[in-house]
């Protein structure tokens, strides 16, 4: 029989980008005995590629930013989808997680009188993003790492869980096995924390890294976790669209935010003409008051090629469906004949680096071609907002694969703190629930074994198929029923292929040994990919209307019905999922009255602060 | 589209071989481009490490015809393809398969270099002019190809008394942030083995973040190493005002 090393912690923390390092802290300093495990090397996860900055209202570069604002622009950017207490919990902490980080050794771009500097983004009224050139996911996921191994965490690298393991309806731990082992690992843990990040790869385009396959999602759905609103993906309106290798990797929307223009192949700025009615009247209205507001000018309002990454991403698309687009089917972003390339080069120093070995371009004389890659989820596992608690004893969510603070789209930078507010929150939760486990340490025997054998499987399958393969279409259909603009036709379509696909995951065939065997990793991950994929397909089929991340071209307008609608993703007892309309969270009057200020002069004092 | 020959090392720690592959290329294509073309159409055990695609997670280090490289940034019209391409893993350290490496050895050489230190009672203003040194070596991503090439490690195998230039870089950081107080010289000078340096600048070379290793991180190390131990006066007055630039404590509280 198969053998095992079994290994017992409080809190076993799945996933070390930001907001599993950041968990992993919290236990660790409330005393719990914490265990993490990645499919990475430890610094490697997905955390690594972000750029841009991480938003935070810390009023450094225009003292009138507060957390009201930044509550505001959040709610609105995610067309008031939110969970308003999860907004307010994090628009009110962000800041001290920022600080914090400093105090734990990360070094951010400073402003001229020493402070931390932040930089413009889409959807923030104010320079709000904390940043370290364009490299701030490294910055911060170094800074966790280096504290974490200073309060000594055990992280289990080249780690992969497989499935969570259930007594009584609670989690009680998880199975694993090392990759580059290949042997399995029991880890039995009083409370989990899912902090597995998004999973982008089950669209042919993508900023994503290969870990981002949705694990977290199947998983919690799995045990009986209740996911919420997973129909809004957001496309990022500037991947690279060449050459073909490099497509979808992302350019970060800090080119933008440092002037950086958008123009179709006649040269025109469109964004002008493409300000949806709900931000009228707050972005520049010509050229001239663009440039000012690039000068530095407060009178002028910000380039409307700030606005929220939804509206941009669909007006590139237009762009190219109307006969405008650039040479490879993407857009012309413009940063070379705004800025001078010292600046450019100080700025956005690895956006110089990426054009300049990918695609032999020099960003500071010449414009890059840009087009929408599949960049992040908005829903995910549905938590409380103050404990990230799911609705599974013992399991806790945190980042990208916790649903609920984003809405129907993520403003840039978003992301960053969310992490670290949310993943210090789960931490500490799970630590206090993992106290109150009095009992010994459970799991089912029977229940491992019948894992395990089911993950052998493959290598006894010599005619199943070829994950890679499998694996590749899934991408493909996805990309083109359930991508960026969807309707019911294509959706339908989407879910009779994954109907297929999902058979399929489980006769596939490996070959060559168990230790470090890519072919073996992608033949597990696809099973846990067709699940999430028929998540997303089923909300999308269910929300009717267009909002944010989630556009229908049978539907093109928002619906003042499903304004007041989440979608709860629900698994029955005989495996099949389903979707649930659940009226929002009703927000009290005095923050409903922050989130629909028309004027930010209304949110500068001090009241409810 | 050509084809292109791929001579890729298959095997373990106990020893292997090169293995021929013919490659379809497309334009723009990298060498993880053709290794994941292999691997989902020839090999799919083929065994390898990658993570963003874009030069900034650190995880694809190789040697592609002897020079140590990053798959995901090395283009394949940069190098002669009309012979075949050799991809090898990282010498230095031991091969757990195919391409992947056992890297462990690095994270706990960190593991001596004393953490963050910040002086107590800090009001945390810093300027850019005083950051941009460290922010060089903060950029670092972690792909070990400058332990890969050191000779300290990768000929004589210092691994014991040596934390190699990665490690002397992080150590940089530190030692070197306006607002850090630890001293770290005894560690450079004993465990850390900074003396096994004799500047060769093979780390800087390879360095795909392009930090000036030598120059910038382990020179004014081994200085204040030989001023720490070598010059008694100079080192008595270290020690009397302090060893680094450091902004004045404000005398407020510094947690709000
Ligand atoms: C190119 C790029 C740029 C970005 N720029 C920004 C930006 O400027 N600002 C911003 O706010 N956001 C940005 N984002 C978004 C942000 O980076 C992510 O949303 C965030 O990093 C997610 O963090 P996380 O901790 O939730 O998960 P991740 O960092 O994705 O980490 C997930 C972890 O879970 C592990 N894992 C997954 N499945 C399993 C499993 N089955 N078993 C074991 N371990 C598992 C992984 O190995 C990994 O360690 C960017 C994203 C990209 C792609
Ligand atoms: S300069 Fe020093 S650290 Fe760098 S390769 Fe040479 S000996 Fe090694
Ligand atoms: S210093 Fe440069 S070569 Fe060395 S690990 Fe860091 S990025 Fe890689
Ligand atoms: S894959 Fe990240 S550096 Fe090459």
């Amino acid at each position: 029989m198969e053998s095992y090393t079994t290994y017992d912690y409080d809190v076993l923390v799945i996933g070390a980008g930001g907001a599993g390092l950041r968990a992993a802290i919290a236990a660790i300093e409330k005393g719990a005995r914490v265990g993490v495990v990645t499919k990475s090397l430890l610094g490697k996860a997905h955390t690594v590629m972000a750029e841009g900055g991480m938003a935070a209202a810390m009023g450094n570069v225009r003292s009138e930013d507060n957390w009201k604002v930044h509550f505001r622009d959040t709610l609105k950017g995610g067309g008031m989808l939110n969970n308003w207490k999860m907004v307010e919990n994090y628009t009110k902490e962000a800041p001290d997680r920022v600080r914090e980080l400093e105090r734990w050794g990360a070094v951010f771009d400073r402003t001229p009188d020493g402070k931390i500097n932040q930089r413009n983004f889409g959807g923030h009224s104010y320079p709000r993003l904390a940043h370290v050139g364009d490299r701030t996911g490294l910055e911060l996921i170094r800074t966790l790492q280096d504290h974490a191994v200073k309060m000594g965490i055990n992280a289990h690298m080249e780690t992969t869980i497989y499935r969570l393991l259930t007594e009584g309806g609670a989690v009680v731990g998880a199975l694993g096995f090392n990759r580059q082992t290949g042997e399995f690992l029991v880890f039995r843990a009083k409370a989990v924390v899912l902090a597995t990040g998004g999973l982008g790869r089950i669209y042919q385009i993508t900023s994503n890294s290969w870990e981002c396959t949705g694990d977290g999602f199947s998983l919690a759905s799995m045990v009986g976790a209740d996911l919420i609103d997973m129909e809004f993906i957001q496309f990022h309106p500037t991947g690279m669209v060449w050459p073909p290798s490099v497509m979808g990797i992302l350019v970060t929307e800090g080119v933008r935010g440092e002037g950086g223009v958008l123009k179709n192949s006649e040269g025109k700025r469109f964004m002008f003409d493409n300000v949806p009615e709900r931000y009228k009247g707050e972005f520049a209205e010509t050229e001239e008051e663009a440039e000012r507001w690039l000068q530095g000018d407060r009178n002028a309002r910000r380039p409307p090629e700030l606005l929220t990454r939804d509206v941009v991403a669909r007006a590139i698309r237009k762009e190219v469906n109307e006969g405008r687009g650039s040479p490879h089917g993407g857009a012309y972003l413009d940063i070379a004949s705004r800025r001078p390339a010292d600046y450019i080069k100080k700025k956005l120093p690895s956006m110089y680096h990426q054009f300049m070995k990918l695609g032999n371009l020099d960003i500071t004389k010449e414009p890059m071609e840009v087009g929408p890659t599949c960049h992040y989820v908005m829903g995910g596992i549905r938590v409380d907002p103050d404990t990230q608690a799911t609705n599974v004893p013992g399991l806790y969510a945190a980042g990208e694969v916790a649903g609920g603070l984003h809405g129907a789209n993520r403003l840039g930078g978003n992301s960053l703190s969310d992490l670290v507010v949310f993943g210090r929150r789960a931490g500490m939760a799970a630590a206090e629930y993992a106290a109150k486990q009095t009992g010994s340490y459970q799991v089912d025997e029977a229940q491992v074994r019948a894992y395990i054998a089911e993950a052998l499987q493959p290598f006894n399958n010599p005619q199943g198929e070829n994950p890679f393969a499998l694996m590749k279409e899934l991408r493909a259909t996805m990309q083109k029923n359930a991508g960026i603009m969807r309707e019911e036709n294509e959706l339908k379509t989407q879910l009779e292929i994954l109907a297929n696909l999902k058979k399929r995951a489980w006769n596939t065939s490996v070959s060559g040994g168990r230790a470090y065997n890519p072919g073996w990793h992608t033949a597990l991950d696809m099973r846990l990919m067709v699940e999430i994929s028929e998540a997303v397909v089923l909300a999308a089929l269910a929300r009717k209307e267009s909002r944010g991340g989630h556009a229908r071209l049978d539907y093109p307008d928002p619906d003042p019905t499903f304004a007041k609608l989440n979608h709860i993703i629900r698994r029955s007892s005989d495996g099949t999922l389903h979707v649930v309309a659940e009226p929002l969270p009703e927000m009290p009057e005095d923050r409903r009255k922050i989130a629909e200020a028309k004027d930010l002069k209304e949110l500068s004092d001090k009241v409810g602060a | 589209m050509s084809t292109v020959t791929f001579k890729v090392f298959r095997g373990d720690r106990n020893g292997g071989e090169l293995k021929d592959y013919a490659v379809e290329v497309q334009e723009g294509m990298v060498v993880l481009d053709a290794i994941h073309q292999i691997q989902a159409e020839q090999a799919p055990d083929l065994a390898c490490r990658w993570n963003c695609k874009a030069g900034k997670c650190g995880s694809c280090g190789a040697e592609v015809n002897g020079k140590p490289t990053l798959m995901c940034m090395t283009r394949l019209d940069t190098i002669d393809t009309s012979k075949p391409v050799t991809v090898r893993p990282m010498k230095t350290f031991p091969v757990i398969r195919d391409l992947a490496t056992d890297v462990k050895w690095n994270y706990e050489a960190n593991k001596k270099i004393k953490p963050f230190t910040p002086a107590p009672g800090t009001d945390w203003i810093m300027f850019q002019e005083d950051v941009d040194r460290v922010q060089e070596f903060r950029k670092c991503i972690e792909c070990f190809l400058c332990q890969n090439v050191c000779h300290v490690l990768r000929e004589h195998d210092e691994k014991t008394g040596f934390i190699g230039p990665r490690l002397l870089v992080r150590t940089a950081s530190l030692e070197m942030h306006p607002l850090d107080i630890e001293n770290r010289l005894d560690m450079l000078k004993n465990e850390g083995g900074i003396g096994y340096c004799n500047i060769t600048k093979c780390c800087t070379e390879v360095c795909p973040e392009h930090i000036h290793i030598t120059d910038n991180a382990i020179i004014p190390l081994k200085e204040r190493v030989v001023d720490e131990y070598y010059d008694p006066v100079l080192g008595f007055f270290r020690r009397l005002f302090g060893s680094k630039k450091r902004a004045e404590p404000s005398g407020q509280a510094a947690d709000d």
